[in-house]
């Protein structure tokens, strides 16, 4: 177990090396530059600002710097908030945008769990082609549609009840945290939901399922000891990646509900072109994502034995 | 689920602190409440240069002088001054403090100033203290700082000595880059200094308390400031940080807000529930610039001038920016700047323009016969990413393909991509607009001069230069606004650009919350003297 631990850690370390290199690449292959503003700066002031980033040294150059400061685990200072640390900012906003995740996937995953074994239960019956329905919904329209369409609603909910009983946007506590975990997790219950149902057919026909049947066992003790338990584990497959998608793809939910998450630092310093800010964001996020996909490996073990003898 | 709602529901109530329930304009407190559209990215003066940065600013700071409620230059921290052609003086009020409860001093300012022109500070907005002698061979470099023409004679005394005469340096004086910092506390800080709110110290109406980044800035009343029984507001909350102006309605709908700016969509549905829509004048120009680099088709004369007269500016305000508040583009210098005694378009009145289709294609054939061509090639419209921008370049597409049967290819690229490619010049057509930095005419009449290097479509005519130069060195207003009027003569013979509209914005504002300022130059919108009713 250890050797294999040890094994999945170095392919991440290469994975992570080789996601930092291609964003450099591309980043630098993308048009543009990333030092002109609105007002065009005198060639003096332009070389200091390049000074200032290191941009008047050669490209392979620049990387090699960079690379040696991301071993020590410095992003440097961001472009345009030149008075920041790109460490400082993934610290103040990843949290955020963590819990705001986190809360997403618990929302998706209960729902997606849920309403995947109903629909396998009530296969092609009422329940079944309602929720297939809704499901259809949930993974071909797009969150800011659903983040607009959950602001409105608790807009109509404080005008009806004449107060604000609440916030429509904001960050603070979990009752700013409800709606946009729920819309951010949306798409991935669908997607789990679906996942959730074809797994559960799988299992229905399996024969250690007549055999409980046989056994006269509950249909409830059926349900969660034999039939949900088996069908749970391509839903923890997709889990982990899934964690890492929503904490990264919040940019939307975090601008329509004004919440200080990384997303949109993610999504704005690429629109900005802030360099260090795309590094920091893209080989941190990079990172969590592999250490995700580890965390979902090494779960492995411990839901299905099988996977802990081989 | 029939249990776990409700119970949801009482989390929801218990989860509550009163605070966050609070509405967007309380009497008993004089407390407003805001959005931004965006995090200020820059609270250092010396290095401010976008809106919302400054629009801050404005609030916990204070130059020398600043704007009142309808837009005059009063004292700030200066309590008088004289401009004359060679130097300003400017005499400080004794009880402007610091918000640590130190004098403001004219050591302040020569500080700041020498600071912001310090190459290795590479403040983009340096070029606006360039009216200071020397300050702009120290900001090349050539020159040590210590060089620049600001002395401090006393603690209370600043001395300034000009570069060239600049009649309208008071009114520079009230700009971010102008504004004081206390070099003590400046050094304590370098490289943090304006990165969080213990990182700054202020001198303005109000002090910043709180600020946590992309989340919420807190302003309170600043108990040092000279002038503190005129403010009447005890804080500025801004609780809400985004760019969605969707959002930002849904929060004024639910009184978290007390200010909101509407765009097309959103101004509908404020429509729709009866607000009261306000509308300002940003004092920004829209234009389509074209490339006169000579190897450009758009370097003709003849063809500038055929699209100027399909132009149909009536049209382009009403049917394609559709909200209330734009002006039609006739100028390359807005309504609202002075002349000499009045407004200078009421001094000088713009040609008006009349879309004229048969005059247009008569010069577009002049113009092909001219380049010895039968039919001209597609031109490059470069534009922004913004849905406006793609609807505006659209309009002008059809309207140039209808009238003249000119094929416009529109080229939709990122800010920073646009800019690259202005910069290198590639484009025949760009969609660009000016704001003011400076409350004078020269803030627009310089810009197409041959050595202005936001002159991007590198216009180069040597009677724009004459004028602009004589406009500069000198100080009699009639002199100065005759060059302006003949600059604005230029641009329309000559088609240096195509004015498309004067930009307005519609805003919604709390109807409890009265003395909001809206300002053309400066931080805009200002709350320094707002306050609650009942």
């Amino acid at each position: 177990m250890l050797s294999y631990i040890a094994k999945r850690l170095i392919a991440g370390l290469i994975t992570i090396w080789f996601i930092a290199t291609a964003t450099f690449i591309a980043m630098h292959l993308v048009p543009g530059d990333p030092l002109m503003n609105q007002k065009a700066v005198s060639a003096e002031i332009r070389l200091n600002l390049e000074r200032k980033y290191g941009l008047n040294k050669p490209v392979v150059e620049q990387y090699f710097i960079f690379m040696g400061n991301m071993l020590r685990g410095d992003f440097g200072i961001s472009y345009t908030q030149q008075n920041r640390k790109v460490n400082d900012i993934i610290k103040d906003h990843f949290p955020v945008s963590a819990t705001l995740g986190i809360l997403a996937v618990f929302f998706a995953a209960l729902g997606g769990i849920l309403w995947g074994a109903i629909t396998a239960i009530y296969r092609n019956r009422l329940p079944d082609i309602v929720i297939m329905f809704l499901v259809i919904l949930g993974i071909s329209v797009p969150s800011f549609v659903f983040a607009a369409l959950g602001q409105l609603l608790l807009v109509n909910i404080n005008q009806f009840a004449g107060q604000s009983i609440i916030p429509v946007a904001g960050w603070g506590s979990l009752s700013h945290m409800l709606m946009p975990s729920m819309v951010l997790g949306l798409g991935t219950m669908a997607l789990l939901t679906r996942l959730m149902r074809s797994s559960m057919l799988d299992v229905v026909n399996e024969d250690y399922i007549k055999t409980a049947k046989a056994k006269g066992l509950s249909p409830l003790r059926i349900f969660f000891k034999h039939q949900l338990r088996n069908a749970i584990l391509p839903v923890i497959t997709v889990l982990g990646p899934q964690i890492a998608a929503i904490t990264t793809g919040g940019f939307v939910v975090e601008l329509v509900f004004a919440i200080p998450g990384l997303g949109r630092y993610f999504v704005q310093a690429v629109q900005q072109l802030d360099y260090t800010v795309i590094m920091g964001t893209t080989v941190f996020y990079g990172a969590f994502l592999v250490l995700m996909v580890i965390v979902v490996d090494i779960l492995y073990g411990f839901i299905d034995p099988r996977v802990r003898l081989q | 689920m029939n249990t776990i709602l409700p119970f949801l529901f009482t989390v929801i109530l218990l989860l509550h602190s009163h605070h966050c329930l609070a509405e967007a304009a309380d009497f008993e407190t004089q407390t407003v409440k805001l959005a931004l559209n965006q995090e200020p990215p820059q609270l250092n003066g010396m290095k401010a240069t976008d809106q919302v940065s400054v629009m801050v600013l404005g609030h916990i700071m204070e130059g020398l002088t600043r704007y009142d409620r309808r837009g005059r230059i009063i004292p700030g921290v200066a309590e008088r001054w004289e401009v004359n052609d060679e130097e300003a003086t400017f005499w400080l009020r004794p009880n402007a403090k610091w918000s640590n409860g130190e004098t403001v001093t004219a050591h302040d300012f020569v500080f700041a100033w020498r600071t912001t022109l310090t190459p290795s500070t590479a403040s983009e907005y340096a070029f606006i203290l360039y009216a200071i002698k020397n300050a702009e061979a120290i900001n090349q470099g050539k020159l040590a700082p210590e060089e620049l023409g600001v002395e401090a004679l006393d603690d209370f005394t600043l001395k300034v000595e000009l570069e060239r005469p600049t009649a309208y340096f008071s009114k520079l004086t009230a700009f971010v880059s102008y504004f004081p910092i206390q070099e003590k506390f400046y050094k304590s800080r370098l490289d943090r200094y304006a990165a969080d709110a213990s990182d700054l110290i202020f001198n303005g109406a109000f002090a910043m308390t709180d600020w946590v980044h992309s989340a919420s800035i807190k302003l309170k009343k600043n108990p040092h400031y000279w002038n503190r029984d005129k403010i009447k507001l005890n804080a500025i909350e801004a609780d809400y940080i985004t760019a969605d102006t969707r959002a930002r309605l849904n929060l004024f709908i639910d009184n978290k807000i007390i200010f909101t700016r509407l765009d097309g969509e959103t101004y509908q549905d404020a429509l729709t529930r009866k607000f009261r829509i306000r509308s300002f004048s940003t004092g920004s120009v829209f234009f389509i610039e074209y490339n006169h680099r000579p190897d450009r088709i758009t370097a003709n004369l003849l063809l500038r001038q055929a699209i100027q007269a399909v132009y149909n500016a009536d049209e382009f305000v009403n049917k394609v920016l559709a909200t209330p508040g734009n002006l039609r583009g006739e100028s390359l210098f807005p309504v609202w700047l002075d002349g000499t005694e009045e407004k200078f378009r009421t001094e000088y009145p713009a040609p008006r323009l009349e879309p004229d289709t048969d005059l247009g294609r008569r010069l577009l054939n002049q113009a092909k016969s001219q380049l010895g061509v039968t039919q001209l090639p597609p031109l490059v419209l470069l534009v922004g990413d913004s849905p406006t921008a793609a609807k505006q370049a659209e309009y002008l597409q059809g309207l140039l393909k209808s009238k003249l049967n000119l094929d416009i290819k529109i080229d939709i690229q990122t800010f920073k991509q646009r800019l690259a490619k202005m910069t290198s010049g590639d484009f025949d057509l760009v969609g660009a607009g000016w704001g003011p930095d400076f409350d004078d005419i020269m803030t627009f009449g310089d810009l197409f001069a041959s050595w202005n290097l936001n002159n991007r479509g590198r216009y180069n005519n040597p009677d724009y230069d004459r004028f602009v130069r004589t406009a500069m060195n000198s100080s009699i207003p009639k002199v100065r606004m005759d060059a302006m009027a003949e600059l604005q003569r230029i641009v329309h013979e000559d088609a240096v650009i195509l004015p498309l509209y004067e930009q307005g914005v519609i805003y919604l504002l709390h109807p409890k919350v009265k003395g909001v300022v809206r300002n053309v130059v400066g931080s805009d919108p200002d709350f320094t003297y707002a306050r609650v009713v009942q």
